[in-house]
């Protein structure tokens, strides 16, 4: 019983000051009190049509569409290669491909400044959108991975034994089975990627900045409910993406968390 | 898996692998070459108001431990072991819940609540204590937001997920046949909790908090937001000097110093449990 209330009061801990975000955003006045002294939408308003957040939106809009779509193809050939190919030095593999998520952030954003000012692409997207790239990949192949290894090749053998050639193999057999998995990974490319900060924070200038960066130099800047009201919209979107990716691939399983009877 | 994959991978061709492996080590070996140009700008001389660096130098890296900068260096270390302490006690109970609860609805939405801030980013998380550790919502006895003490509770949020996953992992591995032994022998649910699964959790403790000491160890936005700029950590003053003074030889420095105390432990991690957990 104690532990159940401990364990209630953690959660509570940790989702608590999302919900002061969701309450705040309806604060009909600059000034926050609590409680609130009424509801207010204009901070929705102003958040929706603040110019840098608009122009911010459409940066990460772009980025997002990017380098998940090239995230995707890429990491899911390395996860079928690890899986299920004689790759040699397969641990070294899986350990590099994984490191750039250890890598600090402000190592790898100043680092990927430096180098995008030696070949003159400041302010250039590609850095940005490729810096997004590597950052994603990680989890767009772990995901691909649990899923590749979840397929039964029986499946493919027989299709194969049937008469269909490899590549009809893989897009009539192999691809629709791990439709699942490359769902999942999508969704964690696009998680990661739109909340990505402190790289994006380096590479980035007031031009192509995405929106955790606008949002950043908001905070820094004006204390009114808007960034409440923004912050609220963008809990409720991952909300729906972690809980649609939990549905579709049992997180317990990506991360190895196992039920016991 | 192994034995299905492995069947499947005898008729593989190595090659089609490694060129389906191109593209990702392609992009690797970009993000490689941006790491070489930080070590090498951490090892040239500063030109102020360029952006262009002099000759070889080791200036930067003594600047590193100049007295202004050795005291943000030490706040760093302090608040990342205090914060895998306090991390790692609140994390137990949930991540214990999350493996050893016998309803798979239960542990699903922990594992959604656990995982949904992980996900939140971290401008959003930090905006939120900077709401609740302000004064507008609640009336602190004592001032928290822009002090160290605000950073740490803020530090102690950012990390619990991941030391949650961890130890969840962890603490799933173990057969629970030991825990009902010791019950069936008379211990009470404490002492087996004590003398059992505790025990047999360390790898999972050692490994959570060598991950999140690393990683907070590099912290920027929670210290950035939380500290306004009183409460500095290794990673503000690498943003201060590359974005604020554009001293990149400067903040190289720096952020090679970060970089090579968080892959250490990681290593170090790697070393000590082999090649097991999360």
């Amino acid at each position: 019983m104690i532990g159940r209330l401990v364990v209630l009061a953690l959660v509570l801990f940790m989702t608590l000051p999302t919900l002061v975000v969701v309450v705040a955003s309806f604060n009909p006045t600059a000034i926050l009190s609590f409680p609130p002294q009424g509801l207010s939408l204009r901070w929705y308003e102003n958040a929706l049509t603040y110019p840098q957040f608009r122009r911010a939106a459409l940066n990460s809009l772009i980025v997002t569409a990017a380098s998940a779509a090239l995230a995707l193809p890429i990491g899911t050939a390395a996860a079928l290669a690890l899986v299920r190919y004689p790759v040699r030095l397969r641990g070294l593999w899986n350990t590099a491909l994984l490191s750039p998520l250890v890598v600090p952030g402000v190592a790898a954003g100043l680092g990927l400044l430096i180098l995008a000012a030696r070949l003159g692409l400041l302010a250039n997207r590609v850095v940005l959108i490729v810096a997004h790239v590597v950052l994603v990949l990680p989890f767009v192949i772990r995901s691909v991975m649990v899923s590749v290894a979840n397929l039964d090749p029986m499946l493919e053998r027989a299709a194969a034994s049937l008469g269909a050639r490899p590549w009809r193999v893989f897009r009539r057999v192999t691809l629709p089975l791990l439709r699942p998995g490359l769902f999942a990974a999508l969704l964690f490319a696009v998680i990661v990627s739109a909340n990505e900060f402190v790289v994006s924070l380096f590479v980035s200038t007031r031009v192509t900045e995405i929106l955790p960066v606008a949002m950043f130099t908001y905070v820094v800047n004006y204390t009114d409910p808007t960034m409440a009201a923004l912050s609220t919209l963008f809990v409720a979107a991952t909300f729906a993406a972690v809980f649609l990716a939990d549905r579709l691939l049992h997180l317990s399983r990506v991360f190895q968390i196992e039920g016991h009877r | 898996m192994a034995d299905a994959a492995a069947a499947g991978a005898q008729r593989r061709s190595p090659a089609l692998g490694l060129a389906l492996l191109a593209p990702s080590a392609a992009m690797l070996a970009v993000f490689a070459i941006a790491l070489g140009a930080l070590f090498q700008f951490s090892l040239l001389e500063f030109i102020p108001g360029s952006l262009r660096t002099g000759g070889l130098t080791d200036r930067n890296f003594r600047g590193v431990l100049a007295p202004l900068y050795l005291r943000y260096i030490w706040d760093t270390v302090v608040l990342s072991a205090l914060t895998t302490a306090f991390t790692l006690a609140a994390s137990y109970p949930v991540a214990y819940a999350l493996a050893r609860t016998p309803s798979a609805r239960v542990r699903s939405l922990l594992l959604v609540l656990t995982l949904a801030p992980f996900f939140t980013g971290a401008i959003v998380r930090t905006y939120a204590w900077m709401l609740v550790l302000g004064n507008s919502f609640v009336r602190w006895p004592v001032k928290l937001l822009f002090e160290p003490e605000g950073v740490l509770v803020g530090l102690v949020h950012f990390s619990m997920p991941t030391m949650i996953l961890i130890l969840a992992a962890a603490i799933s591995h173990i057969d629970p046949g030991y825990e009902r032994a010791a019950a069936s022998l008379g211990a009470r649910p404490w002492r087996v909790f004590w003398r059992v699964t505790l025990p047999l959790s360390t790898p999972g403790i050692v490994s959570g908090s060598l991950v999140v000491f690393a990683w907070t160890f590099s912290a920027f936005p929670t210290p950035e937001l939380l500290g306004g700029g009183r409460v500095k950590m290794i990673a503000n003053v690498v943003k201060d000097l590359a974005l604020d003074s554009f001293n990149w030889p400067g903040s190289a420095a720096f952020a090679v110093v970060a970089l090579a105390v968080t892959l250490g432990l990681l290593v170090l991690m790697g070393r000590l449990l082999g090649r097991g957990a999360a």
